[in-house]
């Protein structure tokens, strides 16, 4: 096992990454910008490193401080999170040359998925469906070209992307330079790469996603699913597990599916396979994220299975002692993203949280990484935390999530618990018959 | 003469008028940014640019105005 870990990221996701490294024994090595200096990860980290200026590019963002950061403190590994250098091959190249154990996939695999073109042509190779789409498009007449063959709604991503930045769903033709025009420079300013293709947009889809492990020898492990449809600009808001969604077939597809790809490419360690499934339960692949996604908690809730752990161990070179057939799973784990935003319209709103106080209870997860006094900055996510519960059913877990909502307390910035609360309240979601439609279709359920 | 408040606390991404343009309702005149997010400033109303009181780069708070439009 390593000695120390060094965590490339902030806020909720570096704590529960030195939370499970602590369990395990390794030295936990938190880095920050320069207004991150007093937060929580910086707190509970045995070290800490400044890294820059608070312009992520100045600072989480960029590779040369991080790897200067390892060498600096005599880290082992480094554990990128999500979002940040976690699905950059070039740091994980970095890290490979350097030394350093990267905690993830290798470069290569990294560089496969985290093109979106070429994965589709991978799984379209490996025997699983994808959504209709264009190759990469090299100027706005082949947007528009492409965009009327497949017929509208279509939608604009970024081959580099990931995370919902630079997707744009576009309606009609007269919409699509602008959209092409947002996509192309959200990619560029996102990832450094401003390619875009346009795929055939799905009505009423649901996101239904896949975790996976798989280790150095092959061994490939994957979860029952999780049900993601409630998103709001292509993010998730709230993810439940299992998904009401799907039946005990479409799981077992699902999951094969996901073993093939995992298979067919030599994927290690954590990873993330998304499908879209249409109202007929047909699915088609999206995406491999190539880290440790935002809501493996749900997962870990409902088969008591520490992911991290699992990451750090594959890490370092141990098999994985889990097998498929063996893995239980019991319950229904939901979890709610509280987001610095406007419940209203989603807006982001950045401030400084006057008093915070969070829900506890039995089978109530919280993972935060901000206390009163925090500023939640312009510069970051505005991911506050996430509040993740468990029950021995699907209505157990959510009444406790509405309990838990209700005593969730934050001042001084703006926030979405009452849209959270709205959300669990409504008939839509106790029904489980929604998609990705949710949010519109919430407004129409209030507006009577 | 209107003022277009920012919907927003960010920073200012790209200037898209320039001063004493003509302007259409729902033009976007500024893209803003906060949180990973883009976000246009639009024209409410067909008129001139009047002046845009932002630079490129600028952190700018909800609320403060961002241009003049008559």
């Amino acid at each position: 096992m390593l000695e120390s870990v060094l965590i490339a990221n902030r806020g909720e996701i570096a704590r529960r990454i030195i939370r499970t490294a602590k369990l395990l024994g390794i030295e936990t090595i938190a880095v920050y910008s320069d207004i991150d200096g007093k937060c929580l990860s910086v707190q509970e980290a045995d070290r800490a490193l400044g890294i820059g200026e608070a312009k992520p590019r100045d600072s989480y963002l960029n590779i040369d401080k991080i790897i200067a950061a390892a060498r600096e403190s005599g880290a082992s590994a480094i554990h990128p999170g999500y979002g940040f250098l976690s699905e950059r091959w070039e740091f994980a190249q970095r890290c490979e040359r350097e030394g350093l154990m990267f905690i993830g996939p290798s470069s290569e695999v990294i560089r496969k998925m985290g093109d979106k073109h070429r994965s589709r042509e991978i799984a379209t190779g490996l025997g699983i469906p994808i959504p209709p789409g264009s190759g990469i498009l090299n100027n706005v007449e082949e947007a528009k070209k492409w965009a009327t063959e497949l017929s509208f709604p279509v939608i604009f991503k970024a081959s580099a992307g990931g995370g919902g930045i630079g997707m744009m769903k576009v309606e009609t033709e007269t919409a699509v330079a602008e959209a092409f025009d947002t996509a192309t420079n959200r990619a560029r300013s996102a990832f450094g790469d401003d390619r875009v293709y346009v795929e055939k947009y799905l009505e009423s889809p649901h996101h239904i996603e896949i975790q996976i492990l798989g280790d150095k020898n092959g061994n490939i492990v994957t979860f029952p699913e999780r049900e993601c449809s409630v998103q709001r600009r292509h993010q998730k808001v709230i993810e439940e597990s299992p998904s009401p969604f799907a039946t005990a077939g479409l799981r077992h597809e699902l999951r094969q599916a996901a073993r093939r790809l995992a298979q067919g490419i030599g994927y290690t360690n954590a990873g993330t396979v998304e499908f879209v499934v249409d109202g007929h339960r047909k699915f088609y692949f999206l995406e491999i994220n190539a880290r440790l996604q935002v809501e493996h908690p749900i997962t870990e809730m409902i088969t008591r299975i520490d992911l991290v752990e699992q990451q750090m161990r594959i890490a370092s070179g141990e098999s994985l002692l889990l097998r498929e057939e063996d893995l239980e799973w019991n319950g229904w784990a939901m979890e709610s993203r509280v987001y610095a935003e406007d419940s209203k319209n989603f807006y982001p709103s950045p401030g400084k949280i006057i008093s915070y106080i969070e829900p506890r209870g039995d089978r109530i997860r919280v993972d935060s990484g901000y206390q009163a006094g925090d500023t939640v900055s312009q510069f970051y996510d505005p991911l506050i935390a996430k509040l993740v519960v468990w029950g021995e059913d699907r209505n157990e877990a959510m009444v406790r999530m509405q309990h838990a909502l209700d005593s969730y307390e934050i001042t001084g910035i703006k926030n979405n618990l009452s849209f959270l609360q709205e959300a669990f309240d409504s008939g839509l979601f106790k029904s489980g018959n929604y998609d990705t439609h949710f949010i519109s279709k919430l407004k129409e359920e209030r507006n009577g | 003469m209107t003022e277009v408040p920012s919907p927003i606390t960010g920073s200012v991404w790209k200037i898209l008028v320039e001063n004493g343009a003509s302007v259409g309702e729902g033009e976007t005149l500024v893209i803003l940014e906060s949180m990973k997010m883009e976000i246009r400033v639009r024209c409410p109303h067909n008129g001139r640019v009047v002046e845009i009181r932002v630079k490129e780069g600028d952190s700018i708070l909800e609320d403060d105005v961002v241009a003049i439009i008559e």
